[in-house]
């Protein structure tokens, strides 16, 4: 099973957010680090990621920094800013919300009083 | 294979791959280094598990993925780069050129300064724009052009031979514009006005060729350079024309008219200015835009074309002479130096190799009716010149033109038409265009040196 594009692309901006929270990293350990969550069931390109990190630069959600590692490579490194985590606290609201109705629907638990999708507008 | 080797060819192998990325104007260096971070990445993990560096290599590519789409991706958050920026802001070719593009930028702006404070330096002796308009209008490129040659010296690195060159033509041409006895409602003063930018042009030109005179190339280039110089000028002055009105209109609004700062200060200096600014911009922006100048000539060669064969078939048709006014020989002048710019400016766009084209045809055709239209006038004036009002500067400099001109369209026909029959090379027509140059430049001096003294100072 692959996870469509689109809902890989809705969740690209909390998960790269998420990630950098945990602390500064860099494309290709955030793209492992991906793959290692999902069981490589997320199909990441690097035209996903990169052009995103690129982004959320340009918001001012992360900064980057250029760090050499070992001789003359060097290591374009990203940290998320304050408003970055303010960002994912936001998305992490809203995705709660999506996740918390999916569950309600699938587990048939409570019949609905209020209309969960209230949450997004 | 040994270990060492295995990494050597790895590297050649990172090279290549950067090397072919970097054509992608979507990738920017700093994107292909943090990409190949990606790729090593990869690349040492897979030589981890057990696989060789060249397979390594070979999987982390594939991985990747494709790179149309890796540069769509890129293309769509950085959408910027598909516009071509002015070197100004981007700072993206690297330390090296960014430092030299910085230290232009400098350059422009003292040679710049210099043309303006050139403009303002004669009020000093008490010559204003107002009362002195034919000093003004004998050296105003005087002010401008020196600076703007300085500019492409110091940029060139011209030599010490170059340079002294350019300083004794310049003083020349002040001495020129200056020494004669010559009143200011005379004729000479308009000829001189007239040639005496063209000669300092081609001037302007040896500095932008400096060493490499000789070369057919170099000289095409300034050609190039001529045509864009051109067209950032007349758009700047666009730019300048609507600051200039409103800067008079809304001062105007609360009292102060700002007449002698808009005519005496502005415009000569903004004009000076950006002359040399102009200069900068084609030399900065020369391998960044697409040449304006050939578009434009594509667009409008095969208009003219069609207006001159009307004309020529409408003097055939009613079988009406032309008309030969006063100014007619300099309209007819400025219909050949048009014909020649078109015809000048798709060469300079032109792939020397291609073979002759519809569109060489085309300009086979717009060269020969402007010939006829020219031969026409000819005709009409030849009896005129010597009878009705003897032969004053004016028409002795604007005939002048008109034999050069049309020497020069009528051999570019022949070879055209040589061309076109896959005798002759195409360069064959370049070299001549470039080799006559110099004819312009003697004749320019001619009218500017000699002609006032030959007419008695007229």
């Amino acid at each position: 099973m692959k996870v469509a594009k689109d809902l890989v692309a809705a969740s690209a901006t909390p998960m790269v957010l998420g990630i950098l929270a945990e602390g500064e990293s860099y494309g290709y350990a955030i793209l492992r680090r991906i793959n290692e969550l999902s069981g490589g069931e997320l199909d990441w390109t690097e035209g996903l990621l990169y052009p995103l990190l690129h982004r959320l630069e340009r918001l001012g959600y992360v900064e980057a920094t250029w760090q050499s590692v070992t001789g003359e490579r060097k290591r374009k490194y990203y940290r998320v800013t304050d408003r970055g985590l303010a960002e994912l606290a936001e998305q992490r609201r809203q995705w709660d919300t999506v996740v918390d109705a999916l569950k309600e629907i699938w587990h048939d638990r409570a019949p609905l009083t209020v209309n969960p999708l209230e949450g997004l507008a | 294979m040994t270990e060492q080797d295995g990494q050597e060819e790895l590297e050649a192998q990172l090279e290549q791959w950067r090397q072919y990325v970097l054509r992608r104007k979507e990738l920017q260096p700093l994107d292909v280094d943090e990409l190949e971070d990606h790729l090593r990445g990869s690349v040492d993990e897979l030589i981890a598990a057990g696989l060789s560096p060249d397979e390594a290599f070979l999987v982390a590519v594939k991985r990747m993925g494709s790179l149309d789409e890796l540069s769509r991706e890129f293309a769509r958050e950085h959408s910027e780069r598909l516009w071509k920026q002015l070197v100004l802001t981007a700072d993206t070719g690297g330390a090296v050129a960014d430092r030299r593009s910085r230290r232009d930028l400098w350059a422009m702006v003292i040679c710049a300064a210099g043309a303006v404070v050139s403009v303002k330096v004669p009020a000093l002796f008490g010559l204003s724009l107002q009362d002195d308009s034919s000093f003004y209008a004998r050296n105003f490129t005087l002010f401008a052009l020196p600076w703007l040659a300085a500019f492409l010296a110091w940029r060139r690195k011209a030599r010490r031979p170059v340079i002294a060159i350019l300083v004794a033509l310049f003083a020349l041409g002040a001495v020129a514009a200056n020494v004669y006895p010559l009143s200011d409602t005379s004729q000479s003063v308009v000829v001189t006005s007239i040639h005496l930018p063209i000669a300092l042009w081609l001037v302007v030109g040896l500095a932008y060729v400096a060493e490499d005179w000789r070369s057919s190339r170099r000289r095409m280039d300034f050609i190039r350079f001529t045509g864009e110089w051109f067209i950032y000028l007349v758009l700047m002055a666009l730019g300048g024309g609507v600051l200039a009105a409103f800067l008079f209109n809304t001062f105007k609004a609360i009292g102060i008219v700002p007449q002698e700062f808009v005519s005496h200060w502005l415009l000569p200096c903004g004009a000076a200015a950006a002359a040399v600014v102009a200069g900068w911009l084609v030399e900065a922006k020369q391998s960044v835009v697409e040449n304006i100048a050939p578009v434009l000539t594509r667009l409008f060669t095969p208009l003219f074309t069609a207006a001159l064969l009307a004309f020529l078939v409408a003097v055939v048709w009613t079988s009406h002479g032309i008309d030969v006014e006063r100014e007619a020989l300099i309209l007819f002048d400025l219909l050949l130096v048009v014909v020649l710019g078109l015809l000048l400016y798709s060469l300079s766009a032109r792939d020397p190799l291609a073979p002759p084209g519809l569109f060489d045809k085309l300009q086979l055709a717009l060269v020969v009716s402007a010939l006829a239209i020219d031969v026409l006038v000819l005709l009409a004036i030849a009896g005129r010149i010597t009878d009705e009002y003897g032969s004053t500067p004016n028409r002795a400099a604007a005939l002048g033109e008109n034999v050069i001109l049309l020497v020069n369209l009528a051999w570019s026909a022949w070879l055209l038409l040589t061309f076109i029959r896959r005798r002759k090379p195409f360069a064959a027509l370049e070299r001549w265009q470039t080799g006559y140059l110099p004819v312009y430049a003697v004749w320019a001096w001619i009218v500017v040196l000699a002609f006032p003294p030959l007419f008695n100072y007229v």
